[in-house]
């Protein structure tokens, strides 16, 4: 039997409060854990069935024109190659996130560099790797391809309903007390996943199965499938364990499609691992931004106006485009608003969903903006942002559904030693390093998801959870399995979490931080209707009956639950959709970060030295995954403050920096212990849980607080991220 | 080519392509999956593997290179049902996310101890001649060689200097 739920409304029944198994919340160890540490966790590329090839991609190296021709008759004479997949099947790019059908298919067409355009397949991965080094293309360069955003010639989209306009910022900007205008950059980013993208394909018939790398499994089931022209039914899907994600693999991307092509050429399994410059090369990266922040603020600091404008880029024809503005609508008050979104059309690798696509970057250079009007007006930054809460959504006009800003500001500026910060720049020494601290605020929107789940209660009181879900860090077999335990009263190893299989009922996936809620509300109504069986079993009221340790108790009686279902299984599956909720109100997580920083006085280099995030983000259900969650996020805004920037050629737009040696991820030594509060909360409009998405909070608005300490540091304001040497030593003679 | 080397105590023979490296015939000639592939260049560490009692990167050097070394991978640290120290710390400390990072991870530290155990210095260290004390700042800088885009790092320093100091690892 299904549960259903639209979620039309708030859920203020507060389930999980009346259970008592004491699971939800707790910071219990991820179920898992014990076959990660070993090796013994299964990724795509680690059951490889035993008569395997191996395929290996080969790129285009023109920016933009046409494939003519490839001398497949000599690499297929090489020692060992199978076969050469090329042509109309071939995947442009990976399929945007939930896109359900294919993206531009086709290797004649070549619309960026490093675009996949042939697969050499071969008996062993050496013989792959040497024939795909040899293959020759013929390659016809169109010369006019625009590859900067910034170019004249690139065709500039303003879709209209990505504008807003609300009062006249123009006169508010005129008439304030205090103002800001500025423009900042923020480079592209990769997700750089430290598991490549990779897919082990196999056919049985008509039918394919694919192992892979994959964030959400529903959807490229229908993208994978649309790509092949078959159906649906003949797709299956696996992904047990996933090596990160970060969006990168939200949608299928092309090794898959190569693989599944090859394999049913060739009859046997055919497994292709994207090589790490093809990871960056050619699956999703973020867009630059470049970005106008306008504010305009009273003799009080309260602000009358805020205009942010945003140029991104993308491939022609894709429908992604950074959400750089998506939280400027309802984060601080202001009448008068511009919102401004232009989308440039250029030949570089695919832009797409990257950790928290908008927030970002968009909230991190609204929050660089902020320390400048803070130090303008001369008000604690921490103040100003207090003072400009508003009290409801200013553009929507509906109220919020939880709001702990406030409490987050105050709590990092408490436990972090705020009162200690000199407003002044520069007036702080530890021998040759500035020092100085800086803070942010952090939003991110909140969605839930439409998502599937089946519970099964077995006659040995043992229940499992199927999903097509997938674990991709962010803690899912954790979480699910307490939901369960909770709901059932099952301690954690009477639950069984099985994910990341297209043959379970589909679920949201993996994507902008729903897929804990979105998918826990899902358990958690299979949990109900499974309640509910039991309680016919029982002849009683759900509100009369416990379960607890693997027991019902029912007014005096305490009974096995395997007394109670006496042989039988109980199957609950639930099904939970967005409704009218996520308009009655606005949704959002929140937080605050305080940073502080040692700027080199002979180098300019940064050193951060130690970090704080405070964080609502409704009720947490497992303090340890979402504390690990946090710290993930964080470490990327180290990042992207830091070290984190592709270059593209100007001449061609191919990636410069397409490895880890050139593209530098914070290491170890980058990172101090952060320290992360998460902040007691319950969201009643979000889903049945109370619970709100996590896994991308910590990196919006994180880079703007280690610029600003930067800034409170040595007096350098750095509006180009990231804020590498070259740029700070730059104004360090300035600044003094 | 063939090549004879001690896996995890165990005499293994293979006979692979000489272009195989060692990291490749763990995977896929011996079947042992835990050592991961992040890069094939060195540049992330996921591959770390110990040979002859240093931690290397696997996927840097030919397996035919490697003619009768003792290599210690993941595997031979500890199984699911008989963590080692160091693994039982990073479950508790939740020194992973993903995951993919991780045998790399753990077989980096436990050679690393084993380092400082026997004097090393590094980059950070005040004094190299001294002994030295595993610091917060020294673990991170000696663990530096393995990326985690998941961001573990605060963790895995947790988990690291639970079992430091403690004989057993
Ligand atoms: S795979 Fe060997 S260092 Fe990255
Ligand atoms: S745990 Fe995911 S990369 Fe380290």
């Amino acid at each position: 039997m299904t549960l259903h739920l639209k979620m039309d409304d708030r859920d203020d029944r507060y389930r999980l409060d009346d259970m008592v198994q004491g699971l939800v919340g707790t910071p219990t160890d991820r179920p898992e854990g014990k076959l990660k540490v070993s090796g013994k966790a299964s990724y795509a590329m680690d059951v490889l069935p035993d008569d395997v090839c191996h395929g290996v991609l080969v790129r285009a190296t023109i920016t933009h024109g046409k494939l003519r021709d490839l001398d497949t008759e000599a690499v297929r004479a090489l020692p060992g190659i199978r076969t050469v997949i090329t042509g109309k099947r071939m995947l442009r790019n990976p399929a945007q996130g939930m896109a359900g059908k294919a993206p531009v298919q086709g290797s004649d067409d070549i619309a960026y560099f490093g675009q996949p355009v042939a697969l050499v397949v071969a008996d062993t991965l050496e013989q792959a790797r040497h024939g795909a080094l040899a293959l020759r293309l013929t390659l016809e360069a169109k010369g006019d391809a625009v590859v900067n955003p910034h170019d004249p010639d690139a065709s500039v989209e303003m879709p209209k309903k990505e504008q807003v306009l609300i009062g006249d910022l123009d006169e508010a900007m005129k008439k304030a007390a205090f103002s800001v205008d500025q423009h900042y950059t923020t480079p592209g980013h990769s997700s750089a996943a430290m598991e490549p993208h990779a897919s082990v394909a196999h056919w049985h018939g008509d039918s394919v199965t694919l192992r892979g790398s994959y964030q959400m499994l529903a959807y490229n089931k229908a993208e994978l499938a649309d790509a092949l022209g078959i159906s649906e039914k003949n797709v299956r899907i696996l992904a047990p364990y996933v090596g990160g994600g970060f969006g990168a693999k939200l949608g299928i991307s092309p090794e898959a499609v190569a693989a599944a092509l090859a394999s049913k050429e060739l009859g046997v399994p055919v497994a292709v691992s994207m090589t790490r410059q093809q990871v960056f090369e050619t699956t999703m990266r973020r867009s630059e931004t470049n970005q106008r922040i306008r504010l305009a603020a009273d003799e009080n600091g309260l602000l009358t106006g805020i205009g942010h404008e945003a140029l991104v880029s993308n491939l022609p024809g894709e429908d992604f485009s950074e959400p750089v503005t998506q939280a400027t609508p309802f984060l601080y008050r202001g009448e008068n608003r511009e919102i401004v979104h232009k989308i440039a059309r250029i030949h570089r690798t695919c832009a797409g969903s990257v950790r928290a696509p908008g927030e970002a970057v968009g909230l991190t250079v609204l929050e660089i903006a902020m320390d400048e009007l803070a130090e303008k007006a001369g008000i604690d930054p921490v103040e100003l942002r207090k003072k400009n809460i508003p009290d409801q959504d200013p553009t929507d006009q509906i109220p919020f559904s939880s709001h702990a800003l406030a409490e987050a500001l105050d709590e990092g500026a408490r436990r972090f030693g705020w009162d200690k910060r000199n407003p002044k720049p520069r007036s702080t020494r530890d021998g040759e390093w500035f020092v100085g601290m800086g803070m942010a605020s952090a939003v991110r929107v909140n969605m839930l998801i439409e998502s599937k789940a089946r519970v099964t209660l077995s006659a040995d009181g043992r229940a499992m959870i199927e999903t097509d879900m997938t674990d991709i860090g962010t803690g899912t077999y954790a979480i699910l399995g307490q939901i369960a335990g909770e709901m059932l009263g099952l301690p954690m190893e009477d639950v069984e979490t099985r994910l990341g299989d297209t043959e379970f009922p589909p679920a949201s996936g993996s994507g902008g931080s729903f897929g804990a809620a979105s998918n826990g509300t899902a358990v958690l109504l299979g949990c109900e209707e499974i309640r509910r069986q039991l309680c016919k079993k029982l002849n009683c009221e759900d509100a009369d009956m416990t379960l607890k340790g693997g027991y019902a108790i029912v007014g005096n009686k305490r009974i096995a639950l395997r007394d109670v279902l006496d042989g039988d299984t109980l199957v609950g599956e639930g099904h939970v959709q967005p409704g009218k909720a996520e308009k009655k109100v606005r949704q959002a997580t929140y937080g605050s970060y305080f940073a502080e920083v040692g700027v080199n006085s002979v180098t300019g280099e940064t050193r951060l030295r130690r970090m704080l995030g405070v964080f609502a983000a409704g009720r947490i259900l497992n303090a340890k995954t979402a504390r690990s969650q946090c710290l993930g996020g964080m470490t990327f805004g180290i990042g992207m403050a830091l070290t984190e920037e592709l270059i593209h050629d100007r001449r061609d737009g191919h990636m410069v920096n397409h490895d880890f040696a050139e593209y530098h991820l914070p290491v170890n030594a980058d990172v101090p212990q952060i320290e992360v509060v998460l902040l007691e909360e319950r969201d009643e409009w979000a889903n049945p849980l109370q619970a709100k998405g996590i896994g991308e909070l910590g990196i919006c608005g994180a880079a703007g607080s280690i610029v600003n300490a930067i800034y409170n540091a040595c007096g350098v304001r750095v509006r180009q991220l990231p804020a590498t040497l070259d740029k700070v030593i730059d104004g360090l003679d300035e600044a003094t | 080519m063939k090549t004879t080397l001690t896996v995890n105590g165990q005499l293994r023979h293979l006979d692979a392509d000489p272009r195989t490296t060692l990291l490749d015939a763990l995977r896929n000639h011996l079947n042992l999956t835990g050592s991961k592939k992040g890069c094939d260049h060195g540049q992330c560490g996921a591959c770390t593997v110990i040979v002859n009692g240093r931690r290397i990167n696997s996927c840097l050097s030919l397996a035919c290179m490697h003619d009768s070394d003792e290599v210690v991978t993941i595997e031979g640290i500890g199984t699911p049902e008989h963590l080692s120290a160091l693994q039982q710390a990073f479950v508790s400390h939740d020194g992973f996310q993903c995951g993919f990072c991780t045998p790399g991870q753990i077989c980096s530290a436990t050679a690393m101890l084993d380092e400082v155990e026997a004097g090393w210095p590094s980059h950070v260290s005040a004094d190299v001649t001294a002994k030295q004390d595993l610091t917060v700042e020294e673990i991170s800088e000696r663990m530096s060689g393995n990326l985690c885009r998941c961001s573990a790092y605060p963790n895995i320093v947790d988990a690291i200097m639970d079992v430091a100091g403690s004989a057993k690892r």
